[in-house]
């Protein structure tokens, strides 16, 4: 296969999971300030306020990790995949200059007002700003998901004389139907890497034994919510997302679910490697029909394996799309039954003394983030062939005149930053968890800047 | 229709050089100003509104994308190294703003202020160049894709570079354009003895400025012989250059009177004429051919069709002035002069 094709591909690959580390934690944390700044805003003393104040910086640490590396995305449509950007730029043009305008015009902007107006800002002033920055991030989710549901399932289009699509309804598009449970799953998915990483880090300040009031309300915030979200992730939103791709794109679920050959009463593959030589399952451990259950509520049902369809139109990656697949499933059960334990344990008062399931919390906190990586590895790399599903090849997208040693060397730049950029990032956020809330010092003294 | 859009996205560019042109600028500043408290606060200048100016340019790309897709795509993908590069500048840029703050040490800052100039000198000198590229035109093939080097022989020929002596001369009027901006924005934001030196920083930058820009009008002729033909069809843009002058003379007088507020005023209203008058020149091109001009990429054959830019009159133009209106309120809110102790918060 062409290899300019395969360091677009890995570019944008690399650049976009890299990425996405940071925006799901912020569209997850701006849940958690705008709760803050409420409950500041509703009660006496200053518990609220500093611990809206804390959570603030970690955000915009994230939310900066997230700028800077989110512009790259938005180029690369043009730099990296200019004939998909001629073809397809009358539609997701529309959705990504609406996520500029309408959303991270009001995030970035009112960010500011968080971090350099709290000496000067009211109580009032402070809250409405987290309200639009929790509108921002969210609205920003909102608009670059109606992008990839147009990508994942074309609607609302119409083909001009030249080949090109242009938008026939700006409704329609914002409204297409694929985008409710891709939305509500993933916003659901952020909702839980921020509520792991309040808890975590509360967790980590009760095991310290530092900032112990602080860090009762961050496990606390964390874990109701995180075991409300993590459920919601797992049904309705993921059982539905799960439904709708065999519905919309069989071949797809057919991959993920390492489903050779069509059956009636299909069964679940729990754990085994695909074998792509003999087109089976190696070291199988299976739930009989239960496949067929899920997606028909029938146990006889019949599921359309990948033997049902044409070898070209076939994911290129099926391995590694199964393997996303099941380990974004295997994560999120974990996640249920961690923050399943620690909200018994908190409803019985027992949990801020419960060493083991602190340090539990405190260990999980990554694995949202790779559940959310698996996840969006498995709805991108099950749309392959397709760059827009059913309508325009992957291979058709990339720049016609950018050849592979130009692609190579950005690629490689890209990879080095990103590496000292991670580092970086963690780095930094261990320096703001040794400072640690209580010791902020109010912002008119803080030192440094 | 596709002119109401072809002066949208100019807007948005020209708001973009103008408002993070000053941001380059200050931070152009750093060597000139090395005391730390002093460095503080000319960060705590640009701290609240970076991230708001820099948004500009995520929407002039966003517009030019959705309204004239294939200009977007054969640009981007033609410039494609010096793009990569301004996106790794952005990066150097925005980090350094934002993580100088997180470690309480002098070599830390110092790694990060240096960043920070480069960064923007850099983003300033592409800036030029990238404009430089489109007057000059680029070697279009007939689907109006292109792919340019970063250099080949420095001269605006038929296989030109991105760089050559007539964009470097862009370029490098950028700079010192946007440094003299920059200084103007630090006077009106500061008071004391910074503001005398970013005064006389201003005043300083006004000569090269004037000097490079009085060669790339002479150059202009020789480099793109078609640029004031499209003031000679439409006369009223005569209004951009004429404007330009009159700001620099203004400038000139208000730095002398010590009026910072009405200096900055006139020094936006340079840079923007000045980006209205490439706008202008460029008229109805998005990019230029070299060879063929029938491989130009225009706003005709370029547009995403009526459908689209129909549907985008809805939503665009009501929602970018939602947005100037709250940037205005944002900078109302940290409007006055920046002093030692009005450092921001920042992250500690």
């Amino acid at each position: 296969m062409d290899i300019v094709l395969q360091y677009d591909r890995l570019q944008f690959a690399v650049t976009s999971t890299f990425h996405y580390l940071f925006p799901q934690l912020t569209m997850g944390l701006a849940l958690f300030l705008l709760y803050f700044r409420t409950r500041d805003l509703l009660s006496q003393g200053d518990h609220f306020h500093e611990a809206a104040r804390f959570w603030t910086h970690i955000f915009a640490l994230s939310f900066a990790f997230g700028v800077v590396t989110g512009i790259p995305l938005e180029f690369q449509f043009g730099t990296n995949w200019a004939a998909f950007s001629n073809y397809a730029g009358g539609i997701i043009g529309q959705t990504l200059a609406m996520e500029g305008v309408f959303a991270f015009f009001l995030e970035s902007s009112f960010l500011g007002v968080l971090l350099f107006g709290e000496a000067r800002c009211s109580r009032r002033v402070l809250w409405l700003a987290s309200a639009m920055l929790f509108a921002g991030a969210w609205l920003s989710g909102y608009f670059i998901l109606a992008t990839n549901a147009w990508m994942q399932h074309p609607v609302a289009y119409r083909v001009l004389d030249n080949g090109h699509v242009t938008v026939e309804s700006l409704t329609d598009l914002l409204t297409n139907p694929w985008l409710f449970w891709q939305f509500t799953h993933n916003m659901t998915a952020a909702v839980v890497t921020g509520s792991f990483v309040m808890a975590a880090v509360g967790a980590l300040y009760l095991l310290a034994g530092r900032h112990l009031a602080q860090a009762r309300t961050y496990v606390r915030t964390g874990v109701v919510t995180g075991a409300l979200a993590s459920v919601l992730l797992i049904t309705p939103t993921g059982h539905e997302s799960a439904r709708q791709v065999f519905e919309y794109q069989p071949i797809k679920g057919a991959a993920f679910e390492g489903l050779f050959r069509s059956e009636r009463g299909a069964d679940i593959v729990l754990i085994g490697q695909p074998n792509l030589e003999t087109m089976t399952i190696d070291n199988p451990l299976v739930v009989p029909s239960a496949l067929s259950l899920l997606v028909y509520y029938d146990l006889y049902a019949k599921v359309k394996g990948l033997d049902a369809f044409p070898r070209h139109d076939w994911p290129d990656h099926i391995a590694l799309l199964y393997f996303s697949y099941h380990i974004m499933i295997g994560l999120g059960t974990w996640l249920v039954l961690v923050m399943g334990l620690a909200v018994l344990w908190l409803w019985r008062d027992r949990l801020f003394r419960a060493g083991w399931l602190l340090w539990l919390l405190l260990l999980s906190a990554p694995l949202p983030y790779i559940a959310t990586t698996a996840g969006w590895m498995t709805a991108e790399l099950g749309r392959q062939p397709w760059l827009v599903y059913g309508l325009f090849r992957t291979a058709e997208g990339i720049s016609p005149l950018v050849h592979s040693g130009n692609a190579l060397f950005t690629l490689l730049g890209f990879l080095g930053i990103y590496l000292a950029l991670g580092l970086l990032f963690v780095l930094l956020v261990v320096e703001l968890l040794r400072r640690g809330p209580a010791e902020a010092l109010p912002v008119a003294e803080q030192p440094g800047r | 229709m596709e002119t109401f859009w072809y002066m949208a996205l100019t807007l948005a560019l020209t708001m973009y050089v103008v408002l993070d042109g000053y941001d380059f600028g200050v931070a152009m500043l750093f060597p000139f100003v090395t005391a730390e408290d002093e460095r503080r606060m000319l960060r705590a200048t640009i701290g609240p509104v970076w991230t708001g100016n820099e948004v500009w340019l995520i929407a002039a790309s966003a517009l030019l994308f959705l309204s004239f897709p294939k200009a977007y795509a054969a640009g981007f993908s033609g410039f494609y190294l010096g793009l990569i590069m301004l996106l790794w500048l952005l990066m150097g840029r925005g980090l350094a703003f934002e993580l100088r703050g997180h470690v309480e040490h002098v070599l830390w800052r110092r790694f990060w202020d240096s960043i920070f100039f480069g960064a923007s000198l850099s983003l300033a000198l592409l800036i030029g160049l990238f404009a430089g590229n489109v007057i000059r035109g680029l070697p279009l093939n007939a689907e109006g894709y292109f792919f340019l080097p970063l250099w080949t022989d420095f001269r605006p020929g038929l296989s030109p570079g991105i760089l050559d002596w007539f964009t470097l001369l862009t370029g490098l009027l950028m700079v010192v354009l946007l440094a003299s901006h920059g200084a103007s924005f630090l006077a009106m934001k500061t008071a004391g003895p910074l503001q005398a030196k970013a005064r006389a920083l201003s005043g300083a930058a006004l000569i090269p400025t004037v000097l490079l820009l009085a060669a790339f009008v002479f150059a202009l002729p020789y480099v793109r012989p078609t640029f004031w033909s499209g003031f000679a069809v439409r006369p009223i843009g005569y209004v951009w250059p004429l404007a330009g002058l009159a700001a620099m003379v203004m400038l000139f007088i208000n730095h002398a009177r010590h009026n910072q507020g009405a200096a900055f005023g006139w020094s936006s209203l340079l840079v923007a004429s000045f980006v209205a008058m490439l706008s202008w020149g460029t008229y109805p091109n998005l990019l230029i051919a070299t060879d063929d001009q029938a491989h130009s990429v225009t706003i005709d054959n370029a547009s995403a069709g009526k459908d689209g830019l129909q549907a985008a009159l809805w939503w665009l133009p009501p929602g970018l002035a939602v947005v100037v209106l709250y940037q205005i309120l944002i900078h109302r809110m940290f409007s006055g002069p920046v002093t030692p102790d009005s450092s921001p918060a920042g992250h500690h």
